[in-house]
């Protein structure tokens, strides 16, 4: 029975549930297939400690389908691994993981090949290879919803170039446009936030040029550690499940293990708030005394957990990264200490540019990251958009209506790191309101705005400078002529008074007038 | 003829006497900046504040005073440009003094087109500037007409016992206009009065607030049995009309009778304004407005006397009256005129000057006028 029920909710979670997903219409369900796959690469990469190199391609098939090609040089999946990863749903070892990443559920990838097979009835296309030595395999296959299981329609060896990697295609119906949502403002945003990642993009339309965004860092950005939940962040579905995992015996060193923070004190205070039974075994522990432990979590004052294994873009990469995909005049980045929202670290960033070829006319671009994932929908939903509303950027020099974003020559970007990133909805688009994360964004903001404030001043004051310098040069000629005609002086006379006034002027100005 | 060439001289060298006088000022500020710049100091130029605050009345002159706070315009990177058409502009002054020829602000205006950069492109900034030479000069008792910088607006019209002398501007040679021939028309006060000069013996000047009412007066002749002169406002004064009168009052040393109608703002703005002048423009006071100016009528008191028909005052004169009792320096100063402004408002009601024709048309000049001027010393001030 409960078999069967999970089969069923499985597929109708998919079609029903498309929306959360990211494939509620098909110009987005173009985008979130790109994405999925793309965020897949970079963390498989990033894993093996490998600069990712990634290919991206769109082949237009007909008006509207398109086969999307991911490939990357990443270290490969074993040939036993392919079904699993990419044909069913939530498989994946990120879900209960407390370590920044960029996907989080594990549902992204296969619900793209599911929607591909189901808007076109052809096959997932996974090429990969492990290694200099190892065969490369080509694997077709399409989920079977029912079960829960991808049915292999080819499996074979291949001959494959790349030493190691691997290689995605999905066919599928969708749109393709241009602009701030499409794939190429995707790829654009994905290379700020990635300065170590080189990727090739072929977009379908073919007056195009392949579109390369280069590398900036040799360095990959160090590895995400990987922390156990804090007491503060559990919720009490998450701790009864845990207590029923748990390895530990005794609910006192259950505490201590599998918390972040929790000493041997605060085990025993915990114990004690919830009165249970400093020996008590963690797996019988009942449903009520269960809630008391919760309630005595959030109580008993617990030390922050520990906020080094955030690994934020970094105020250098950032800049260079901007510098490189933004033409502007100015660049200013700012990486905010780690903070803690309801026990999960978390780490803001935000770069801005400002002037140059951007238009001034327009509000500012917003720029949206989590995990230095480009967040591309609801943006007026998101709690780093709220953020910026907030800020008087009047006080900086940028001009702002009411309930608007800033307008003037700027691209902003605001990146939010997090072990886990609380989003609004499954489709990760836009992150909620906890009130510390809005003042991180806050404080980095006005940061970068004090320094874009700095430099606007400063180029007004150098524009007022030139002008004031052609002013003296074009007015005082006249001076001298009105006072020539007034007093009948002689030419010489005139042309010495117009010298010394300009010289007279000129020291004052330079003197600091 | 003898005489009148000799006349023609005296008002001639008068008239040489003041230009000259408005030409060694010019140079006097145009060489005290061009000596302070040799000197290696910054020039500046001192005009006086044109605030409200910086106005007040003046008992002993009789009329709304500028103070003596003063505003400096130093010569910076921010003020070059005005500078240089201030400049420019004092320049034109001297020119049109030497010239013997005048500009109108709209003149003005044209003329900057030949100066390259520094020309204006909109009037406004010219009027500004002009504005700031007026208020510049009339810290040294000289006015804009003498500067030759003119008002498009003319004055009003002028009838009865007077001659005015008025000089051609091409020939020098003197023309006498006399205001008694003009039949059933009038006497126009020119743009700029400055190069006017008078004979007369008539024993007043009535200033009138219609056209309605002087048109009567002139064409019955009123002048000529009252023996004085007609001068025709049309509401409140213009410059030339206020320096038309105030110089005949000073020159001839005649008293200037006002006859308006009785309203706040007949009282307020048109009587006020030709005695004590206006707290805006301060700083002209002194050329425009006729102190020894007097009101003859139509006082709130004459309603009541004469039974005149009246009208219910509108919000707005109620306003007026309110404000000048309260806030006007030159009523502050007059408690006569607080208890008349006082007594018209607790009637309520206004009466216009030809309001008189309830008993007559020419009840004004058989009977009203004859008998206010019995009794000069019932005039309100």
């Amino acid at each position: 029975m409960a078999a069967k029920q999970r089969e069923i909710s499985v597929s109708e979670f998919f079609s029903k549930n498309r929306h959360l997903l990211g494939f509620d219409n098909p110009s987005k369900a173009l985008l979130t297939t790109v994405r999925e796959a793309v965020d897949n690469s970079l963390d498989a990469c990033e894993e093996a400690g490998i600069l990712p190199d990634l290919l991206v391609e769109i082949h237009r098939l007909a008006e509207d389908r398109f086969r999307v090609v991911v490939q990357d040089n990443g270290p490969g999946i074993v040939r036993q691994q392919i079904p699993k990863i990419f044909g069913r749903l939530l498989y994946g070892s990120k879900f209960h993981s407390l370590k920044q990443s960029r996907g989080q559920q594990g549902i992204g990838i296969s619900a793209a090949g599911m929607y591909g097979v189901l808007t076109t009835g052809k096959p997932f296309v996974v090429i990969s290879r492990t290694g200099k030595g190892r065969p490369a395999h080509h694997v077709e296959l399409v989920m079977n919803t029912k079960k829960n299981q991808p049915d292999i329609l080819r499996d074979e060896e291949t001959a494959w170039e790349p030493e190691h990697g691997t290689r995605i295609e999905i066919t599928l119906q969708g749109i393709y446009k241009k602009g701030r949502h499409s794939v190429d403002g995707y790829l654009r945003q994905i290379a700020i936030a990635n300065p170590h990642a080189r990727i090739a993009y072929r977009s379908p339309d073919p007056e195009d040029d392949l579109t390369v965004f280069e590398r900036v860092a040799d360095e990959l950005p160090p590895e995400p550690l990987e922390i156990k939940p804090h007491p503060h962040g559990v919720e009490l579905g998450m701790l009864l499940k845990m207590l029923k995992e748990t390895t530990y015996r005794d609910v006192f060193t259950f505490l201590q293990k599998e918390f972040s923070r929790v000493s041997p004190r605060v085990a025993g205070e915990l114990l004690a708030e919830a009165a249970i039974p400093v020996r008590a075994r963690s797996a019988q522990i009942e449903a009520h005394a269960a809630e008391r432990l919760h309630q005595a979590l959030g109580k008993v004052k617990i030390m922050a957990p520990p906020t080094n294994c955030i690994s934020p873009i970094g105020e250098d990469l950032l800049l260079r990264a901007l510098q490189q995909e933004v033409r502007a005049d100015f660049y200013a980045t700012v990486t905010r200490p780690p903070s803690v929202y309801r026990g999960n670290p978390f780490q803001v960033e935000v770069g801005i540019a400002y002037g140059g070829d951007l238009s001034s006319e327009d509000l500012v671009t917003l720029y949206r990251y989590a995990n230095r994932v480009p967040l591309q929908y609801q943006q007026s939903s998101c709690a780093i958009t709220k953020a910026v509303l907030n800020v008087d950027w009047k006080s900086y020099q940028i001009a702002q209506s009411r309930g608007a974003l800033p307008s003037g020559p700027a691209v902003l970007i605001v990146h939010v790191a997090s072990v886990w990133v609380p989003f609004t909805s499954e489709s990760k688009e836009a992150v909620a309101h906890y009130p510390e994360i809005l003042k991180e964004i806050r404080l980095a903001l006005q940061e970068a705005g004090r320094r874009v404030s700095l430099h606007i001043g400063r180029t007004r004051r150098d524009r007022e400078e030139g002008k004031k310098r052609t002013y003296i040069q074009k007015y005082i000629p006249h001076i001298g002529a009105a006072l020539q005609e007034i007093l009948k002086l002689s030419d010489p006379e005139r042309d010495k008074t117009v010298a010394v006034l300009i010289d007279v002027l000129e020291r004052s100005r330079s003197g600091g007038e | 003829m003898k005489k009148g060439s000799g006349v023609s001289d005296e008002v001639n060298r008068r008239n040489r006497r003041t230009d000259q006088q408005t030409v060694d000022l010019l140079t006097a500020t145009a060489r005290d900046i061009h000596t302070r710049i040799l000197a290696r100091r910054k020039p500046d130029l001192k005009f006086p504040v044109r605030t409200l605050a910086n106005v007040s009345y003046s008992e002993r002159k009789g009329y709304l005073e500028i103070g003596r706070a003063k505003k400096v315009r130093t010569l910076s990177v921010n003020t070059v440009k005005t500078f240089a058409q201030t400049l420019r502009m004092m320049s034109l002054s001297k020119s049109l003094i030497e010239t013997n020829d005048f500009a109108t602000k709209r003149d003005a205006y044209y003329q900057s087109k030949n100066w390259g950069e520094v020309m204006f492109h909109e009037q406004p900034e010219s009027d500004t500037v002009m504005d700031d030479i007026e208020a510049l000069f009339s810290v040294h008792s000289i006015n804009r007409e003498q500067l030759r910088f003119i008002p498009d607006e003319h004055g009003g019209a002028v009838a009865g016992e007077l001659v005015v002398l008025d000089p051609d501007l091409e020939t020098g040679r003197l023309e006498r206009i006399d205001c008694t021939r003009f039949g059933s028309g009038a006497y126009s006060i020119p743009s700029s009065v400055e190069q006017l000069s008078f004979e007369t013996k008539a024993s007043f000047v009535l200033a009138i607030e219609t056209g309605g009412m002087f048109q009567r007066l002139q064409n019955h002749k009123f002048w000529k049995s009252a023996n004085c002169i007609l001068v025709s406002m049309g509401g409140v004064p213009t410059r030339a009309t206020r320096r038309f009168i105030r110089r005949l009052a000073d020159e001839m040393k005649i008293p200037v009778y006002a006859f308006v109608d009785c309203d706040p703002y007949g009282i307020s703005n048109i009587y006020r304004t030709l005695k004590v002048g206006s707290g805006n423009a301060a700083h002209i006071n002194q050329f425009f407005c006729v102190p020894q100016a007097r009101f003859l009528g139509v006082t709130p008191q004459d309603i009541v006397d004469y039974k005149l028909p009246t009208h219910p005052l509108k919000e707005v004169d109620v306003k007026r009256a309110k404000d000048a009792i309260k806030n006007d320096p030159f009523f502050q100063q007059h408690k006569t005129w607080q208890k008349s402004m006082e007594q018209l408002l607790k009637m309520g009601v206004r009466a216009e000057q030809q309001a008189l024709a309830r008993w007559g048309l020419n009840y004004v000049i058989d009977e009203y006028l004859p008998a206010k001027l019995k009794a000069r010393d019932r005039f309100l001030p």
